[in-house]
């Protein structure tokens, strides 16, 4: 274990200095041509499968069902395909084996293609033809921290913490740890992961500093008053339990996981950071969408009724999917664990369970349309934390959202979906790819995906328009 | 090299029957004769249970008290997935994997019946187009991944064999190339396989690039890193036998005008030959331990991603099914050092000169 993160860490060190360096320098002039490659015949979305067999990388979280459901409740098989699912490591590894032809297509962050495609980390074209789900994680602290905070929690009237919680109750733990010589760590699951931008926007929403990336590194602790690392989301239970860290953010089971194991107590969901915040995507390189697109279709429309038979009836099928992602080729955590978030619940502190109904969104709300403004959004936390080392004009971040998500690709397998009857028309939803400005922001900001630059800067902690961050800090 | 790895839990007879011998050259009295008689079968008899102990009593013993110390211990060690499972939830678990696999079959041959099925009810409606031929894309069990750990290092081995051996020969042989070899081996041999990996990884994603590999990539990458860490013992001990050679005997060939072909195959090699084995029993063993860290972080179907997904998944039997999967590591291992000093011993007794 020690091993692995060693290695993943050094590597990506290499591969963030190279390509930080000569790729994002890059990417502006590099993304011009990738909107007029877009339009796809279809006739051939419609033809022969190209690749019927075909294996999709996942990482054990419950998000990862659209894939299992398509898989056992035989939509793949339906449009003839024959897929194997094939559980990774870390996302480090699922992220170079789409790279590297491994896997064809994988349950992927958002922030992985789009990482991926203006070169920070490894450079590689990869699209997002479609968001895989809503919500879906939780941040938990230690159970030692937790009894420092308690007590000064505001309470409602039974007597129960009020949510959402702020991370501004972690200032005075934070200063007795710096006191004490020693400093306050958390774990998040990767570099361009939705958990970092979500427990970063938590932190600073509560008046603490996450750090900043300097170009050339992954570590993004400069002037960090909460240092965050890396580990793989099944580890973290194990990590938060040896006191390597003080609390982390992840999906789930993996905070239920903690509840369960009484090492940790969950203390806000990101549904209370960013109401109905979009998360995981399916993510394949943007040739084998090119080479196979009649096979892409098939994938999608096989994950879209995947999406939808587990939002269907209200989530009456909810514990036919938690008993399949429980079996061990999937998630493999044990019933009770995954049930605890994806039965329309969340347990908190034990005895604190509230309920939860927008937890996992997978199918409503067109939680499967990869919206830009969504994108736009991941790139605005990259340039805020400096993982974009220089300003970008608006038009970059249009462009380069463009370039990765591929609602064209979503609405070509839609339409026969809705065509064939096997949707509601409803539920493809008619816009430009923006979202209009949205709340639902636990610090109040809002955000309009047609103007990112104004939109960061309206943070009081994060990158401003001409700032760079060095090792010695913010110029 | 070699007598550091000999077995030594062997019994060794040779005491007993000198003892044995010993009485036999005394002639036997006829006033204590009985007696004497009765004395010795009982000494006999003792010396062949001393044996029998330390043959098979012993190891029982040892083996009961292991058992014994893990029941009483483990419950009493809590981590976060519950007390550490005894011996009998691990063999339990170990049921559980063999239903695993039973139902795993089932469903596959379900599969294939359906798909047949299919297909000809396609032909029947004379759409041959719609006639699939699919391979069963289930989740490995617990069987297949011993399958392709078998496999995996049966490959790296294969390689590491096929590279060792000629460079081992050829450095035995000169001097001047064994002096010239030597630093690197000294520096390569100590490398972890968690250090190959990556460069191995890198190089083999950038050099495999067709759309349909023959082999995984993975099962390359993990066989490639076996055999670059179980490659040394073979080579050095090659080396090391290919020198010791005796003299008289290149001195004969000489002699005899053989050429290099026939030296090799003549002299070289029949007289190195156990040392050969040797290095290639030393190479087995390193490379069955370097596997699983290799699948580990590979991904390569196998026993190291069977132990890593169950502690990634983290249930309540995850832990059972990890120790069981550690012992049917250790009986492979175990299997393997036998078949390769079975070969060992037959290749010394055949090719002694």
């Amino acid at each position: 274990m020690v091993g692995c993160k060693g290695f993943q860490f050094d590597r990506r060190g290499v591969l963030a200095a190279l390509a930080a360096s000569l790729a994002l320098a890059g990417c502006g002039s590099g993304n011009g041509d990738a909107s007029g490659g877009q339009t796809v015949s279809a006739a051939k979305l419609d033809g022969a499968i190209e690749k019927p067999n075909l294996k999709l990388g996942f990482i054990k979280l419950t998000d990862m069902a659209p894939l299992a459901i398509a898989k056992e409740k035989g939509f793949f098989a339906d449009e003839g395909l024959n897929v194997t699912l094939e559980p990774q490591a870390n996302w480090k590894v699922l992220l170079d084996g789409v790279i590297g032809g491994q896997l064809d297509g994988a349950h992927m962050l958002a922030g992985q293609p789009l990482a991926a495609t203006i070169g920070y980390g490894t450079k590689a074209d990869l699209i997002a033809p479609l968001s895989l789900d809503l919500n879906g994680n939780a941040i938990t602290l230690s159970n030692k921290v937790w009894s420092m905070i308690a007590p000064t929690l505001p309470k409602n009237a039974d007597g129960k913490p009020k949510h959402p919680i702020s991370a501004s109750v972690l200032k005075p733990v934070v200063e007795t740890f710096g006191q004490q010589g020693k400093t306050f760590k958390m774990g998040m699951v990767f570099p361009v992961s939705t958990h970092n931008y979500e427990l970063r926007y938590w932190l600073a929403a509560g008046g603490l500093n996450p750090g900043y990336y300097t170009p050339g590194d992954v570590g993004g602790t400069v002037a960090a008053d909460v240092q965050l690392s890396v580990t793989p989301p099944p580890q973290m239970p194990a990590t938060l339990e040896a006191g390597t860290i003080e609390g982390y953010c992840v999906g789930e089971p993996w905070n239920q996981a903690a509840v369960f194991k009484k090492i940790g107590v969950p203390v806000i969901t990101d549904d209370e950071i960013w109401h109905d915040n979009p998360e995981k995507v399916f993510g394949l390189r943007k040739d084998f969408a090119e080479k196979y697109p009649a096979t892409t279709a098939a994938v999608l429309r096989a994950i879209i009724k995947a999406q939808q038979w587990l939002d269907e009836g209200g989530g009456k099928n909810r514990p036919e999917a938690v008993k399949i992602l429980s079996q061990p080729n999937y998630v493999g955590a044990d019933y009770d664990v995954i049930a605890a978030s994806m039965t329309g619940k969340f347990t908190f502190e034990p005895g604190d369970t509230r309920p939860a109904p927008g937890f996992n969104i997978f199918f409503d709300k067109f939680a499967g349309y990869p919206y830009y403004s969504d994108a736009i959004w991941y790139l605005t936390q990259m340039r805020r934390w400096g993982q974009i080392a220089d300003d970008k004009t608006d038009q970059w971040y249009f462009d380069t959202a463009k370039a990765v998500y591929r609602p064209d690709l979503y609405l070509a397998a839609a339409s026969k979906l809705v065509k064939d009857g096997e949707i509601p028309a409803a539920s493809v939803p008619e816009t430009d790819g923006f979202r209009g400005e949205q709340g639902g922001f636990i610090d109040g900001v809002t955000y309009d995906g047609k103007q990112p630059n104004a939109y960061l800067a309206k943070f009081k902690i994060g990158l401003k328009n001409g700032q760079t961050v060095t090792a010695a800090g913010v110029q | 090299m070699a007598t550091a790895f000999a077995d030594s839990a062997a019994p060794i007879p040779e005491a007993e029957n000198l003892q044995a011998g010993a009485d036999l050259v005394q002639p036997p009295s006829t006033a204590s004769s009985r007696r004497q008689v009765r004395e010795r079968s009982e000494r006999l008899l003792a010396g062949k249970l001393t044996a029998l102990g330390k043959a098979l009593v012993a190891p029982v013993i040892g083996i009961l008290a292991f058992l014994a110390l893990w029941a009483v211990l483990a419950p009493q060690v809590n981590t976060s997935l519950g007390a550490l499972p005894g011996p009998v939830e691990v063999v339990g678990q170990g049921g559980a994997l063999y239903e695993e696999w039973s139902a795993a079959k089932a469903s596959e041959a379900q599969f294939y019946a359906e798909q047949d099925a299919r297909n000809e009810a396609a032909i029947a409606a004379g759409n041959p187009q719609a006639v699939r031929h699919f391979d069963y894309a289930g989740p490995p069990t617990f069987l297949d991944q011993i399958a392709t750990s078998l496999k995996t290092v049966a490959l790296g081995f294969v390689l590491a064999t096929l590279v060792a051996v000629p460079i081992g020969l050829v450095c035995g042989l000169s001097p001047l190339v064994n002096a010239a070899i030597n630093p690197l081996v000294q520096i390569m041999k100590p490398v972890s396989p968690l250090a190959w990996l990556p460069i191995v990884t890198m190089v083999i994603s950038a050099t495999m690039s067709g759309p349909d590999p023959m082999l995984p990539k993975s099962f390359v990458i993990s066989a490639i890193v076996v055999m670059l860490c179980s490659l040394w013992p073979t080579l050095i001990n090659t080396a090391v036998g290919t020198a010791s050679i005796d003299r008289d005997l290149l001195n004969v060939g000489r002699v005899l005008k053989l050429g290099w072909f026939a030296k090799l195959t003549k002299l070289v090699l029949p007289s190195s030959l156990p040392f050969i084995f040797t290095g290639m029993r030393l190479s087995l063993g390193v490379g069955w331990m370097v596997l699983i860290a290799a699948e580990m972080l590979a991904q390569n179907p196998g026993l190291g991603k069977f132990v890593w997904d169950e502690f990634q998944n983290g249930s309540s039997q995850s832990l059972a099914r990890i120790m069981f999967a550690v012992i049917v590591i250790g009986f492979i291992g175990f299997a393997l050092d036998r078949i390769m000093m079975a070969f060992q011993s037959f290749a010394s007794k055949n090719h002694q000169i």
